[in-house]
Parts: structure tokens; sequence; C-alpha cells
């Protein structure tokens, strides 16, 4: 069943909702604080790149762990978190509506994240949590450190919950029509995220915070483990989600097309949807405990989100080809040539999707079974996901901040500020290129991520990585000036740029788009199949691991100098 | 849903592409052995001993019959523990001869901890209750830095020891 032209018309009227001075001052809210912790995580990303140089070490004796710490869980969990909510809330405003009590939760969920957050960092900060943003039984930090991520956790629910509430009271609004696009995709994102981080509240709740207080006295070290990464690949792609929906919906209003296929973008979501959580394995390839065959399972079903990965891959150039060639630009490569290089809120979030061909070939490796222990816990890794998150997303993220933030705070993207822009992304470029590509070289030799500036006795080896070491340092140091251009453009936007309209940039269909098919919509359907893959994948090992565990583990607070 | 033909075409290629290569890695893991370590046997972290393994006196390199050889380590904050020389010393350099099968089991006394012989393939995580291992051909001669690649505390980058393959 489809649905007529003049719904489909009147639907994207309703889609250019104002959005008013209240509400966008709770969505910049989020903003405030992901830029915030952009700067304290870039700074400290900086300090680890110097210290690993082996030529720096750090003043008043502040540890690299304590710094390492700091920044996973700055930029892992708090910058993208804090966005990804404050960006979705937008387009779920502008799409389908916020109403006041929906909006009265969204700021509940906002100081909830922010107790979480703030509680959280003090005990880094106080050197009482130097575990890592993995934080792997069994070293233990303080308590208030659990206490602090599953108010995090908690307060994202919030946000689910009332994602879930504006669509469904849209709905019911509209019958028998289908859902706005991005609001549709919001909605998938949320309920991938409420579902994987049920693994991670889970062990905080049961394990971690009884363990942390004393109540039990010993914790099973494998079943945290798996908790986490049930968790902790499906974060992943909630990183990711929100940069698809910009590449989906935004990217092609501002190149000035259409969108190639509504009924396919919903599709690859759905995929993700599918396949984001089944999948925890392969980062966990090298560990005793769990049977090889399990492993493998899990990576057939990582690979499957090759798929919607190359359907948004050829939607993306078909909408470049398309656009340019409804604009008259001639030749095999004219369209490419003329599309708009000079508008920074399409550079780049392009150099991103750029990004992710390295980047996703680079994932392929790394989740590839056998060959994963050629790479596992080299530096390689970490040179990977700074491609992936630290370029595909991050640079889709500020893409998105050049108009999004105007638009809220009813100011306009100078071109002055456009040019600076194009200039920080080109910073951003050449740093992450030195310092990603170092670090995949150096991984490849052998060199351990996660590690304190070390000689290892003196090896040859060792010797070796000291100088990819040093490219990172520099790659780090001219990734920093990125960042505090990019805290500049941020400032500048939210306070001194002159008043005006910045449009809020969301894609139409072609007037002779084909109709999507409403089987699409069909929630229970998509979240029955997503558990059902879960329970097929987990199962079997997860009471594998119960019935033949070892003795559990008691609290290790020495190592990290947590006493 | 109605997929444009140039996509059906780079669709069917990819999803064929992805068919081909997840066969190659089952092959290659189902029917050459070559599954990452994946080793279910259990131990409890606070009497390693009891596995006779990990006894004082079998711990470094043990040599089995001509070119093969076990190498057992218990790792612990932040150290590998190859059992001590004929001094007395703690062993801090493994040499094993070129072409050698050669088995390392690894378990910890504390956190969990990597293992890893850098620039081989020899590469685990080592969790306390469980051993670890990894039976391979070092048949590339050289020195191989053993090193923690698991984040296991403030000492965790001093934590490493050497592997030597000679001709």
């Amino acid at each position: 069943m489809g649905i007529t032209k003049t719904k489909d018309q009147q639907r994207f009227q309703e889609m250019q909702l104002m959005i008013p001075k209240s509400d966008a001052k709770m969505y910049m809210s989020f903003i405030y604080v992901a830029f915030a912790a952009l700067l304290i995580g870039g700074l400290m990303g900086l300090l680890q790149t110097l210290v690993r140089s082996g030529k720096f070490t750090l003043p008043f004796g502040i540890g690299y762990y304590q710094i390492l710490t700091v920044h996973g869980v700055m930029l892992g969990l708090i910058l993208t978190t804090y966005f990804i909510i404050g960006f979705q809330y937008a387009l779920m405003g502008k799409t389908v509506g916020i109403s006041q009590k929906q909006k009265k939760a969204a700021w509940a969920s906002f100081w909830v994240m922010v107790t979480g957050t703030l509680l959280t960092s003090g005990t880094i900060l106080l050197g009482k949590a130097s575990v890592l943003y993995t934080f792997y039984a069994p070293l233990q930090a303080h308590p208030a450190f659990y206490f602090g991520l599953a108010l995090l956790v908690i307060g994202s629910w919030i946000s689910c919950f009332v994602n879930w509430r504006q669509l469904y009271v849209w709905k019911k609004k509209h019958p028998g029509e289908k859902s706005p696009l991005p609001a549709f995709m919001v909605v998938i994102n949320m309920t991938m995220w409420f579902i994987a981080t049920l693994g991670v509240a889970s062990t905080v709740v049961i394990q971690f915070i009884p363990w942390s207080l004393g109540y039990a006295a010993t914790i099973d070290v494998l079943i945290s483990r798996t908790l986490f990464w049930y968790f902790g690949h499906p974060l992943v792609y909630f990183w990711l989600l929100p940069a698809y929906m910009a590449w989906y919906v935004i990217i092609p209003k501002i190149i000035g097309g259409k969108i190639f296929s509504d009924s396919l973008a919903r599709m690859a979501f759905i995929l993700f949807l599918f396949f984001s959580i089944p999948v925890g394995f392969h980062h966990q390839l090298t560990e005793p405990g769990i049977s090889p065959t399990w492993k493998f399972v899990q990576v057939c079903l990582t690979f499957m989100v090759v798929i919607p990965s190359l359907m948004t891959a050829f939607s993306m150039f078909a909408v470049f080809e398309i656009t340019g060639r409804k604009k008259g630009f001639k030749g095999l490569f004219g369209w490419f040539k003329h599309l708009p290089w000079k508008d920074v809120r399409f550079l780049a979030p392009f150099i991103g999707m750029v990004a992710f061909i390295p980047g996703g070939a680079g994932g392929i490796i790394n989740a590839s079974h056998q060959m994963n222990e050629v790479v596992h816990n080299t530096i390689w890794v970490t040179g990977h996901f700074h491609l992936t998150v630290a370029t595909t997303v991050i640079l889709t993220f500020f893409g998105i901040s050049y108009w999004l933030i105007p638009h809220l705070t009813g100011r306009k993207l100078t071109p002055q500020i456009n040019r600076l822009g194009i200039i920080q992304t080109i910073i951003w470029t050449v740093g992450m290129t030195i310092m990603s590509g170092s670090m995949h070289i150096e991984g490849l030799l052998g060199a351990p991520r996660r590690s304190a500036f070390s000689t290892y006795g003196g090896t040859a080896q060792a010797h070796e990585w000291a100088y990819y070491q040093l490219a990172q340092a520099v790659g780090g140091s001219i990734l920093f000036i990125g960042i505090v251009l990019m805290v500049y453009i941020f400032i500048k936007l939210a306070f001194f740029a002159p008043r005006g309209n910045e449009a809020f940039p969301i894609a139409e269909e072609d007037a002779n788009a084909q109709p999507t098919p409403m089987f699409l919509e069909n929630w229970k359907l998509w979240v029955v199949i997503t558990v059902a893959l879960i329970l097929v994948a987990y199962t079997i090992p997860f009471v594998d691991m119960i019935q033949h565990a070892p003795p559990g583990s008691p609290p290790f607070t020495m190592p990290i100098g947590n006493n | 849903m109605q997929l444009h033909k140039y996509e059906k075409i780079w669709l069917s290629f990819g999803i064929a592409s992805l068919v081909f290569f997840l066969l190659l890695l089952g092959y290659g893991a189902f029917y050459k052995g070559t599954h990452p370590q994946s080793h279910a046997e259990t131990i409890d972290p606070n009497h390693v001993e009891a596995n006779v393994s990990f006894q004082p006196e079998h711990l470094g390199l043990n040599k089995i019959a001509e070119n093969r050889y076990v190498v057992n380590i218990v790792a612990s904050t932040f150290n590998y523990d190859f059992g001590k020389d004929e001094n007395g010393n703690p062993v801090k350099n493994i040499r094993i001869p070129k072409g050698s099968n050669v088995l390392f089991q690894v378990t910890t006394k504390d956190v969990v901890h990597g293992f890893n012989a850098a620039g081989t393939n020899v590469n685990m995580i080592v969790e306390p209750g469980y051993v670890s291992s990894y039976e391979t051909v070092l048949d590339k001669p050289g020195v191989y830095t053993i090193l923690c690649n698991e984040y296991c505390g403030l000492g965790h980058h001093m934590m490493y020891a050497t592997l030597e393959v000679y001709e």
C-alpha cells in the first residue's frame, strides 16, 4: 500500500515546523556539553600523543592512564552521546514536534545525564577510576564511577522514551501515513541504543556496583566483559547512524538534490538495527572461555552490516550524480567536479564519507575471526577508530553543527565562518591522515594500544615503533589545533555570529518517487527479529559461560592507584 | 521496494564477495584449524599452582621432544613469570630454535592481561580463571618483544620479556 502524493506534500509542509526558542534551548544544552567534552577530551588526546612520543612527561603527578580514561570517556561517551541526543531531538522537533510534557521529560533526561557525567568525571579526576572507558573487571574503580555511568545510561533512556512517544503521538494524529524519514531513523537508533545499553546497564548495576560497594566478594570477569561488548559494538553504530541520517536526509538538500530512495534508506536502517547487536564476540576473538564456533557465528552476523553500508555508499554517489546531471553538468565526472566543495556543510561530511572507505575496510580486517590476532589490541585498532568515529562521524557532526547551531541560536553561518570551517576540515584531514596512518603501520609492526611510552627493555622493535609515535605526536598536535579552531567556530556560531535565519536542510523525495511500502513501519516485527537474532547469537555461549564459570575475582584497586 | 538496475549489480557483487570471503574464513578456521585462541580450561586464579603446568619448576621453556616446546607463563601486575635460571634470577628472555613447534600456556593470578609476541600471531587475552593457549611453529628467526597489550594498571607498559628465535 502506498501513500498519495498530496498527502506527501502536506506531510512535507509539516516537516517545516518552526523550532520555538524554548525548544532550541533544550537542544542546545546537549550540544554545549558535547563541545565542552570535545575541548577537554581533545586536550587529553594531545597530551597522550606527546607522552607516547617519549619526549614529554606529565607534570603534577598526573598519570598517563588517567588522561587516557578522560580522553575515552569524554570523546567516546560524552561528546558522542550528548551531540547525538541533541541532534536527534532537533530532528524530531522539526519533523514530528515536541509537546510541553515531552520537553519536561527531555530536560529530566539532560539533568540525569549531567549528574552522571559529573560523578564519573569527578571520580576520574581524583585518580580513583583510571580504568579506561572499558572499565574491565577485576580492576576496581571507586563506586561513584559506576553510579555515574549508570545515571548516564538511565538519562539516555529517558530520551529514548521521549523520542518513541513523539513519533507515537504523531502517528496517532496522522493515521495511515508513513512517518517522516528523519523521525523513523531516530526511533531506529534509539531502539538499538535501548536494547544495547541493557547489557552495559546490567553489568554495571548487577555486577560492578554491588562488588564495588563490598556486597559481593567476587565478580565474574568473562560475563562482565561479554555484557560490556554486547553494548560496545552497537555503541559504535549508535555513533554512526546519526551521521547516516545527515548523509541520507540533510546532504541531498545541501547540494540541491532530492532523497535518492526513501524506502532504501529505511531498509538500511532496519538492517543496522538487526545486525548491530548480536556481534559483540568479534571484540573478544582472542579471549579464552568462548567457543570458536560461536565466535565464528557472530563474525558472520557482524559482516551482514556490509550490506546496508554498500546500500548507503550507492545512495550517496547516486544522489551526487543525479543532482549534478539535473543541473546540466556534462561528461563522465562533471557532476563530481561541480559538487559544492566550498560549502563546509557539504565538505566536512564528504571527507567523513571518504574516510569510511579505509575505515570500513580496516573494520573488516579487525572482525575477520583468525585475522584478528594479527591486530588485536595493537595500536592499529586505535588508528581504525580514529578513522571511523574520529573522522567519519565527527566530521559529519561538525558538518551538522555549521547549520544546526545557528539555526537554533537564530544566527547565520557567515562566509567568514564557512571559510574557517573549510580550513578546520583541511587541518583535521591532514592531522588525522598523519596520526591514524602511523597508528595503522605501527600496529601492523606489533605495537600495543593503550600503553604509555616504553622502550620494552630496549628491543629493536620498540626502537622502530618510537618513530611512528613521534609521527602521532605531530598528527595529534595538528588535530588539537583543529579542535581549538572548531571550539572557536562553535562559540562564534552560538553567541557572536550575526542574527538571521539559517536553514534546517531536510531533503524532499522526488516528485516521481516510488511509494514507500508500509511494511517498513512494522516496528513490532523489527524488534522481534532483533531480539531473536540476539538470542540465537548469545543464549548458548552465555549459558555455557555461567555453567563453566571459574572462581570469581576479588577486587584489585592497587594496580590503578585507587587506594 | 524497487532497486535501481545498477544498484542490483552493485549489491549482488558486494554480497557475492562477502559470501566468498566468509567461506574462505570458515575454511581456514574449521578445516585448517586457524581458529583464534579460545581455550576453555578453567583454573583457580588464587591457586594457579594447582595446575601442574604453572608450578614453579615448570614455568618458562620446557623441551618435551625434538623441536617441540611448551612455554608456561604466569602473568601478574606487572610481570610475566617465566621461572628462574640456574643463578636464581628471573628469566626474561627465552630462546627457541627456528622451526620449532611451540605451545604457549598463559594464566593470570590477578587482573586481565594481554600476551603478545609482537610481530607474530601469538596474541591472546589472559583472563583470571582461564588458561590461554596458542600452538604455533616459529619459523622466522629474530628477537620478538613479548608484551602486555591489555590494560592492567599503572605499570602496564613495564610488563615485557623477549623471545629469541635462532637459526
